[in-house]
């Protein structure tokens, strides 16, 4: 921090600070407090008043406990999250072991990998519907072909649904958990595998005793990462599984909170449920970030 | 020379690993455009085969400009994500001056905030949002103004945090010499954030401007709530209404993701090293 004479009149700062400040203000922290104002109150539509505290106030975090879609949305998302962690960081952490082994390509494979993010959730809910599609889709159409099934599956039924919902949410941020990966791989000083070398490390042993061990920070960040972003998935499952389908089975807390507001109407509700999305994020990243500790070096 | 050659078997073993996951990245973008140059009915038998001869047609697209509005929608998108971004840019970059530069009270307690506000999900602030516009008078779903303007205000919000923290590390690693000379000539502060920070800064302005518009033009769910009338669509939630709507116009529904994603990948593949920079050092926004 400096203390330079030109920023010693303070005067500026109203207006540099007032305009970003106000909008945060009205339509982040005012809003984010009068949630859970709501969650507590009775209102009946999507922009009527509230039409006073319910009776008891605790009515809705009551409803959370017996509502059984809400407690298989709750699996869902408690399952993507697992699946998130585990494959998502899983596979960037291969593929970004593998990249930092070749000596050609490494810009190529980042561009290509990291494509899918930018893309919208609701383009590829799309062209995943079309490849999932159950009469003529892609995959169908390429297992007939193999002969590798005998008839077409029903990828959105019963049986196959939550590979179909999960599998293009992994897909798509496999190439974010990468680029932040190989980025913390540019880290690690060149020198430590050079005397690892000469001490006659393996392969194997430079990845277990030098990589990992000083990847653990950025793995730590991935884990947050991955822990928030699955509580806000939305958009792909939506297009993919309005409604729940089938049966009711495939609802995330994100897409069951919009359709309690909207569809169903019960806007105190979907407060309550955004609520626990707020209070799981922060539990979670702070559970898993006190398990897995930031290491100094 | 045995080594050497086992190197290379590890080395071919690594890029064929590295390259079917590239497959599986690239394929599916490849596999949808061809086939949005297909006769509807060839999509479902021929799907894998290259629409040459009699399979070309360049129907789905007719189609799809003549029962949607694809033009209005991606007016009405980039009306939406340009005073998004410009709107975000400006603010953000006249906060992160300031916090960067100047030393002031509860300078940390807003640092508290910018961050705590990463963490709220748009899940937890779209309702009262919703009610405040709809006191206000903002929410008219028959108006494509108003109803642009709604979409936009949150949106604002939204990405401010983010700009602000990746604003704040950079213009932090300006040498502030250079705005002691500019003062020394005379400028005021708002000259030197002008004509000094701003042209230093470029390629980090560059890097919020493209994050914040591809999140804004990728954004369904505040669109969800405030697009609701045909007009006011924009080329997302048109695309999240075609997908409901369109039944078994597969023919249809190819050429609209097409439309949706060739110019985001144009964008992408002029501007990626700015992207990927500006997604990792925004990471904490997820």
């Amino acid at each position: 921090m400096n203390n330079s004479t030109i920023y010693k009149r303070k005067a500026p700062l109203a207006v540099f600070l007032i305009p970003a400040f106000a909008f945060m203000a009205v339509f982040l922290y005012y809003p984010f407090v009068r949630n859970i104002v709501n969650s507590v109150s009775k209102i009946s539509g999507l922009g009527t008043a509230s039409e006073g505290i319910n009776t008891p106030w605790y009515k809705n975090f009551v409803q959370l406990f017996t509502d059984e879609k809400l407690r298989t949305a709750f699996g869902n998302t408690m399952l993507l999250m697992l699946f998130t962690i585990v494959f998502q960081v899983g596979i960037a952490l291969v593929l970004a072991l593998l990249v930092d082994n070749i000596r050609r390509g490494a810009g190529f494979f980042r561009t290509v990998y990291f494509f899918p993010i930018v893309i919208s959730a609701t383009a590829l809910g799309l062209l995943f519907n079309l490849i999932f599609l159950y009469n003529g889709g892609m995959l169908n159409q390429l297992l007939l072909d193999l002969g590798w099934v005998k008839e077409a599956i029903d990828w959105k039924s019963e049986k196959y649904y939550m590979f179909t919902m999960l599998l293009p949410v992994m897909w798509q941020y496999v190439g974010f958990y990468f680029v932040i990966l190989v980025t913390g791989l540019n880290n690690i000083s060149p020198e430590l595998y050079e005397a690892a070398a000469i001490d006659g490390a393996s392969g194997l042993q430079r990845v277990t005793r030098i990589t990992l061990p000083l990847l653990h920070n950025t793995l730590c960040i991935c884990l947050t990462l991955a822990i928030t972003g699955a509580l806000k998935v939305f958009d792909l499952p939506w297009v993919m599984m309005g409604q729940g389908m089938p049966m009711d089975r495939s609802w995330l807390l994100g897409t069951y909170m919009y359709q309690q507001t909207f569809n169903v109407g019960d806007v105190d509700y979907g407060s309550a449920i955004a609520i626990v999305l707020v209070v799981l994020g922060v539990a979670i990243s702070q559970l898993a970030n006190a398990i897995f500790k930031e290491k100094e070096y | 020379m045995v080594k050497k050659r086992k190197l290379s078997v590890s080395q071919g073993l690594i890029y064929l690993v590295l390259s079917a996951w590239a497959l599986s990245t690239i394929y599916p973008f490849f596999w949808v455009i061809v086939n949005s140059f297909k006769e509807k009915r060839y999509i479902r038998s021929d799907t894998f085969a290259l629409p040459l001869g009699e399979m070309f047609t360049l129907d789905n697209y007719r189609t799809a400009f003549e029962r949607v509005d694809i033009l209005g929608a991606y007016r009405n998108s980039l009306i939406i994500s340009i005073t998004v971004t410009a709107v975000v840019v400006l603010l953000a970059g006249f906060a992160a001056y300031a916090m960067a530069r100047y030393r002031f009270r509860g300078r940390r307690a807003l640092q508290g905030l910018i961050i705590a506000s990463m963490m709220f999900p748009v899940f937890s602030t779209i309702i009262p949002v919703f009610r405040m516009l709809y006191l206000w008078g903002l929410v008219r779903f028959e108006s494509v103004f108003y109803s642009l303007l709604c979409v936009s205000l949150p949106q604002i919000a939204g990405n401010l945090s983010f700009a602000i923290v990746v604003l704040t590390g950079y213009i932090r690693s300006i040498p502030v010499e250079m705005e002691e000379a500019a003062y020394l000539e005379g400028y005021n502060v708002f000259q030197i954030f002008f004509r000094i920070v701003w042209p230093l800064g470029r390629p980090s302005f560059a890097t919020v401007a493209i994050f914040t518009f591809l999140w804004s033009y990728n954004d369904l769910f505040t669109q969800m709530f405030f697009l609701r009338n045909k007009r006011t669509y924009s080329i997302t939630r048109l695309l999240a209404e075609i997908s409901s709507q369109a039944g078994v116009n597969y023919g249809l529904m190819v050429a609209a993701v097409v439309l949706v994603v060739v110019p985001v990948l144009l964008v992408y593949i002029l501007l990626q090293k700015n992207i990927i920079k500006g997604m990792t050092v925004g990471a904490l926004k997820g």
